[in-house]
């Protein structure tokens, strides 16, 4: 068979992270809150109302431009997108078509083997979200719809990538490295189970090395990562069958079916792709006044690239810890926040005490160094680990805890001895593979050594204790 | 003259969601026509020189700070709703 590639462009559109809706000034906690309580005359589209456009929301949505490395148009306008739906009330969703706020970004993402992959983001619009349809109450399947308004108005960007991607793969380390930063730059919580950050994705298939575009699909309801890797894989095989059989993809929408793991084309949506964009009389154009402009650029924090960078470079982590640990901000944060208390050698033990812990959640840096310090004499990393959810929920100290719980790490050599001496006894295989001169066996009496010792025994000192017993002939 | 077809006039109406007789199909195909004749008269003119006008108030960032003003009366909304469940809208069933 051929060999095929895919062809794949996303938009995601992100939630941003402001108080209010776009154009009124109704609450944007809708999500769980009871139906129809975060509305207002001007987001419910009733008669001679005026939308306002809302600062923050503009102000985030430059910013994630900028942290995206997109430019910013000098003059944007807004415009009406003109289609019928039970969830759009005014018949026209706000959104921005032929003068966007932003184009030409890119984004640099790393892929699973730790290759960059860099892709290009064609543009950044500004819109307002519809509002919530529902179909069924739990699982009972209702003969009419419902309507709920309170997401109706909320602010989002969609961001439209250029269709540089070319494996599944590549599409999961974009949707990770974009929600990456717009973490980071505050622009949006990018919440997946609240729905702050969906995406759509068009693919097309043609031939490895031919430079024209086969007939896209696009797919719709993808809402977690996996899904638009599932899908996408899905969709490849799908298209790739079409074609080696002679056949001719058709430009369509089609829906994810997560259950089925397929796609199914829409038909409905077939109908009237005609949405008659005009410019909105109702708004005035949006300027990207430099000094603004410089001012947001100057209020983004650190982002997820530099911070890594640093980590490696000024404190010598590995890329696989800086890695893991940037790919939550808190976290990072709450590393950089720790290391101004701790010498810059200590970095390596606290990246240990962050990393590797199931649902890790940071606590505040004073007591985060003290256990660090802690590690270096009194108690293992593991009994240090496990000390994490009472820190959190006591707001106690380290060395208290340590105390309270007689954890401190057993460093009397007379007791070790006993230890060591019981655990070669009871592991006579391992004892004579250390004596035959295996040193790997030294792994499970170590190991026997901790056991009888609760966790408590130092594990340096043990070490030690080991190698001299079997040296003595023991 | 300018010349909007019927069927233009019709796919116009639908997606506009109008039911046209053919009395008023025919009354604004006629009526069409003549607005479009009336643009054709603005082309005549020479802008070369003019940008592009979305707005002509002269203004630009027009913006509202991020506070939250609870409309309050968000049940009255609700009430001349033409059907309702609950807090909800209902509407016919719409689904993919
Ligand atoms: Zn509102």
């Amino acid at each position: 068979m051929a060999e095929y590639e895919m062809v794949i462009g996303l938009e995601v559109h992100c939630q941003l992270a402001t108080k209010t809706k776009l154009f009124c000034g109704c609450a944007t906690d809708g999500f769980g809150a009871v139906a129809n309580t975060r509305v207002c005359p001007v987001c419910t589209g009733q008669p001679g109302v005026l939308p306002v456009l809302n600062k923050r929301a503009v102000e985030l949505a430059f910013q994630a431009a900028l942290a995206l490395d997109c430019k910013l148009a000098d003059v944007s306008i807004f415009a009406r997108k003109n289609y019928f739906y039970p969830d759009l009330p005014k018949a026209y969703q706000i959104s921005q078509y032929e003068q966007p706020f932003s184009q030409h970004g890119r984004l640099e993402c790393r892929l699973k083997d730790g290759a960059a992959k860099v892709v290009r983001i064609h543009r950044i619009h500004l819109e307002e979200d519809a509002g919530k349809l529902l179909h069924a109450i739990g699982s009972e399947e209702l003969d009419h719809s419902l309507v709920d308004f309170n997401r109706g108005g909320t602010p989002l960007i969609e961001i439209v990538s250029e269709p540089d991607i070319r494996v599944s793969d590549e599409a999961y380390a974009y949707l990770t490295a974009l929600r990456e930063v717009l973490i980071y730059s505050g622009a949006s919580r990018c919440d997946l189970e609240k729905g702050e950050m969906r995406c759509d994705a068009n693919i097309s298939v043609r031939l490895k090395g031919a430079e024209k575009f086969g007939t896209r699909a696009e797919i719709k309801n993808l809402n977690s990562f996996k899904n638009v890797k599932d899908a996408l894989e899905y969709e490849f095989r799908r298209q790739v069958e079409i074609v080696e059989s002679g056949g001719k993809v058709v430009q369509e929408t089609r829906l994810w079916n997560a259950e089925k793991m397929a796609t199914f084309s829409m038909r409905s949506k077939e109908e009237a792709h005609d949405y008659r964009y005009f410019p909105d009389p109702d708004l005035v154009p949006l300027e990207a006044k430099p000094a603004w402009v410089a001012a947001l650029k100057a209020g983004l924090p650190e982002l997820p690239a530099a911070r890594r960078a640093r980590l490696t470079s000024e404190f010598r982590l590995s890329s696989y810890d800086a890695e893991v640990l940037t790919s939550k901000k808190e976290v990072a944060d709450s590393f950089l926040e720790t290391m101004k208390l701790l010498a810059p050698e200590d970095a390596k033990a606290l990246a240990n005490l962050m990393l590797n812990t199931a649902d890790f959640s940071p606590i505040d840096a004073p007591r985060m160094a003290e256990l660090v310090t802690l590690t270096r004499r009194v108690i293992t990393v593991n009994k240090a680990k496990e000390l994490y959810p009472e820190l959190r929920a006591s707001g106690k100290s380290p060395k208290t805890l340590v105390e309270e719980k007689g954890l401190a790490q057993v460093s009397d050599e007379g007791q070790l001895r006993e230890w060591v001496k019981a655990a070669l006894a009871a592991n006579p295989q391992a004892a004579a593979d250390l004596r035959g001169g295996k040193e790997r066996a030294i792994g499970s009496i170590v190991g026997a050594v901790m056991k009888l010792s609760k966790g408590k025994a130092n594990p340096g000192l043990v070490n030690k204790l080991i190698k001299e017993a079997v040296n003595a002939g023991a | 003259m300018a010349n909007i077809t019927r069927e233009e006039v019709q796919k116009i109406s639908k997606l506009a969601k109008l039911r046209l007789t053919e009395k008023e199909a025919e009354l604004y195909q006629a009526q069409f026509s003549k607005i479009l004749d009336s643009m054709a008269e603005l082309r005549q003119l020479d802008t070369e020189d003019v940008p592009p006008t979305t707005s002509v108030l002269g203004l630009s960032n027009v913006l509202r700070e991020d506070s939250p003003a609870p409309f309050g009366e968000a049940e009255d909304l609700l009430a001349n709703a033409p059907e309702r469940e609950g807090p909800y809208y209902k509407v016919r069933k719409v689904i993919e």
